[in-house]
């Protein structure tokens, strides 16, 4: 027999069967009910505005690696993860250049510059997001649509509060992915289910914004169905790069977003915390692991 | 008793030869016996080229220290002693014979005199037995631990490894061996409890076990779950008796003795006939094999003679591999003989041989969340990369047993326990340079 095509290499010679590739694509389809909602809430456009960002982010990783002589690395799915999410962060009127720049901005400067997948320390949407918020602050907080039934100011920015139904299935105003709760709750089921993510992020995000708002004499469940909460907490709070990868760490992690988008809600200047709260986080993030990291199993302490 | 279980990972099981009873391989064209077989010094040849060697003939004896005898499985002549290339990758002493077929056995081989803790260690040692279980620690040093020490001795029945399932069969059609050789360690340890720790995915080994020890006062055959690395010594330990065994411990400095069941089997039936360690069960498996089957093989056996006895290469092999799937070594040719420790052979086609590629680190944390020993093996590779000693001493690297969960459970197929293999040896350096520098 001929030894050369035998292969050595390192154990275990076996692997799981999942990938960042299929754990993306995972992501991405918790996020189908989502935009399917938005697209029956808001029209075509906000499949457009979608869409424009994930081109202009897979585009812009693939120029950006080629020009840096990278691997290029949009094959992971990651940079379309990256657009679906920016682009659910936007209101559907929002001028497409500004949605371009946007992905530019998360993608090259959030994510390449730091070294790409896994490398960043903060959430590339979310960062675009706050970006294009102080720079196009005009229209990223004009919520006007053709469809009259949520041509309204999102209920947070001082619109007229939905009924809990309306809340609940999207009917009002605000960004295009992050209005139909139940859309994301499903999303959020199916990734827990997939192990993709786990509860505690989401629900201790989610609970504590309830919980301070119930203490601040607000209603929790008005809080918990506006605003961005439910599309941060389950997809942006639960991003691996940017946030802790332990349990209490991800406790942790979600209180603090929680205390903080409610600080910004009630008391600060913006309608909607939400970003700022992860953003603030994501800061906090490595600190927050090594607080949480595991103790080895037999380790001793140096004398 | 542990309060909490310890973290690993679900393999699929791939027992596919648990039924297949042991059948025994005739003699093989060639014999090949590397001096090393075990953990510590190489045995001396004691034969020349040309000599007459009969089955259960001294070809190698212990060396000094730590170290254990070697003998034949054939009759035949003494064809070379020459230097090979180990599965390790080091160069050894291996005395090569050619059989005759007759198999002439030894008359040196007379059942040995066990009257006294001493006469039996003695046995043990002149045996060659050593850890069945693929460590291939010389046992009669383990046992050798103070008697005042030890109050319980674990027999590792878990056999966590996929595809293998030669202790699987020892369990099965062995048990009254097992039952025997554990009876004679708790005898001479002076210990009156004993724990036998299978996987609960072999319930034909847990029953068969129970059978066998049933009327053994203190002897508790114990089912646990099927998680990898359920048969690594500390797990076994911690999931057993729920003792900690801590950096730079051994069990016997929590009281244990861990000692696999094939390996206690042995000890039973060199007591009763007085043939030493010649011959292994190997689990032959894997896509490229045509018929998978346990053989009974004389230790010393090229690896392409035992495949050739199991039908051969139904395609193509592209990876052949020395013990299981998790920890196994990959085999760069086909010469390399059967050692004692040998589990398994299994040979794997191109789809299931070719590694993933791998691509960066997403920082998932599922590497740390599913290491048994609570380790965090991304932060161990980037200490490792950067050459940091002190951030490595930290990140008790030390205490990894490489069972490979976390290369596993990557989604981004990086070999981190490769790097964390690099990682002791970085540490190991580190640590004798500063001792160095100290003094």
């Amino acid at each position: 027999m001929d030894n050369s095509v035998l292969l050595v290499s390192p154990s275990p010679h076996v692997r799981a069967r999942y990938s960042t590739r299929t754990i993306m694509l995972d992501v991405i389809i918790a996020l189908v009910p989502a935009l399917i909602a938005a697209t029956v809430i808001f029209g075509w456009r906000a499949l457009v505005v979608t869409a424009v960002c994930v081109a202009s982010c897979v585009i812009s990783e693939w120029l950006f690696e080629k020009l840096c002589k990278r691997d290029v690395t949009v094959g992971d799915l990651s940079a379309v993860v990256t657009g679906m999410l920016l682009g659910f962060n936007l209101p559907v009127s929002i001028p497409l250049w500004q949605a371009i720049f946007g992905s530019i901005v998360a993608i090259v400067v959030v994510k390449q510059l730091f070294g790409g997948i896994g490398c960043n320390f903060a959430n590339p949407a979310i960062t675009a997001r706050v970006v294009m918020l102080i720079s196009f602050a005009g229209s990223m907080s004009d919520f006007s649509t053709k469809n009259d039934a949520v041509s309204s100011a999102t209920p947070l920015s001082g619109g007229e509060m939905p009924s809990l139904l309306d809340l609940f299935l999207g009917r009002h105003g605000g960004s295009i992915g992050e209005t139909c709760a139940l859309a994301i709750i499903i999303g959020g089921v199916y990734l827990i289910a997939r192990r993709v993510i786990t509860w505690h992020t989401p629900v201790v995000f989610v609970g504590t914004v309830m919980l301070f708002t119930l203490a601040l004499g607000e209603n929790p469940l008005e809080h918990a169905l506006t605003g961005g909460l439910l599309l941060g907490a389950v997809f942006m709070a639960t991003d691996y790069s940017t946030t802790p990868p332990t349990k209490w760490g991800k406790v942790i992690f979600g209180a603090g977003c929680g205390a903080i988008t409610v600080l910004i809600r009630v008391f600060g200047n913006y309608p909607e915390g939400v970003s700022f709260a992860i953003l603030f986080m994501n800061i906090l993030t490595p600190y927050i692991t090594s607080w949480t990291k595991k103790k080895p199993l037999g380790g001793v302490k140096k004398k | 008793m542990s309060i909490f279980k310890l973290k690993g990972v679900h393999l699929r099981h791939c027992k596919n030869t648990a039924e297949a009873v042991p059948v025994r391989m005739e003699v093989p064209k060639k014999l090949v016996l590397p001096m090393s077989m075990h953990i510590g010094a190489p045995a001396v040849p004691v034969v020349k080229v040309g000599d007459e060697i009969k089955v259960g003939q001294l070809v190698g004896e212990p060396g000094k220290g730590l170290s254990s005898p070697i003998y034949s499985g054939v009759s035949g002549k003494v064809k070379k002693i020459d230097e090979i290339i180990s599965v390790a990758g080091t160069h050894v002493t291996t005395v090569v014979i050619e059989p005759d077929g007759l198999q002439t056995v030894s008359e040196d081989i007379t059942p040995p005199k066990v009257t006294n803790r001493e006469e039996f260690l003695e046995a043990v040692r002149m045996s060659g037995i050593v850890g069945f279980g693929g460590a291939g620690f010389p046992t009669t040093v383990k046992l050798s631990a103070e008697v005042s020490k030890i109050d319980t001795i674990v027999v590792n029945g878990a056999e966590c490894e996929p595809y293998i399932t030669s202790d699987t069969r020892t369990m099965i059609d062995d048990a009254e061996y097992v039952a025997e050789g554990l009876a004679l360690i708790m005898k001479y340890l002076e210990t009156d409890k004993a724990v036998i720790g299978i996987e609960n995915n072999k319930p034909r080994c847990i029953e068969s076990m129970r059978r066998a020890t049933e009327g053994m006062s203190g002897v508790e055959v114990k089912s646990l779950p099927a998680l990898y690395p359920q048969g690594g010594e500390k797990v076994l330990v911690y999931h057993t008796l729920g003792r900690i065994i801590k950096e730079g411990q051994l069990p016997a400095d929590v009281g244990a003795v861990v000692i696999n069941c094939t390996t206690v089997a042995a000890i039973a039936k060199y007591i009763r006939t007085g043939m030493p360690q010649v011959e292994k069960c190997v689990t032959v498996d894997g896509s490229a094999i045509a018929e998978p089957k346990n053989v009974i093989v004389p230790i010393g056996t090229p690896v392409l003679e035992l495949i050739e006895f199991c039908g051969g290469f139904k395609c193509q092999p592209r990876k052949i591999l020395w013990g299981g799937p998790m920890m196994g070594i990959a085999l760069p040719d086909l010469t390399m003989p059967v050692l004692k420790q040998t589990n398994a052979i299994l040979a794997f086609d191109r789809k299931d041989a070719t590694p993933p590629k791998s691509s960066a680190c997403i920082r998932c944390g599922k590497c740390a969340a599913h290491c048994p020993f609570s380790l965090s093996p991304c932060d161990i590779s980037k200490a490792y990369e950067a050459g940091d000693g002190e951030a490595l001493e930290r990140s008790k690297v030390n205490l990894c047993m490489e069972c490979g969960c976390c290369s596993y459970v990557c989604p981004a197929k990086r070999n981190i326990v490769q790097k964390n293999k690099l990682a002791k040896a970085m540490l190991r350096n580190y640590q004798t340079s500063k001792q160095g520098g100290g003094k």
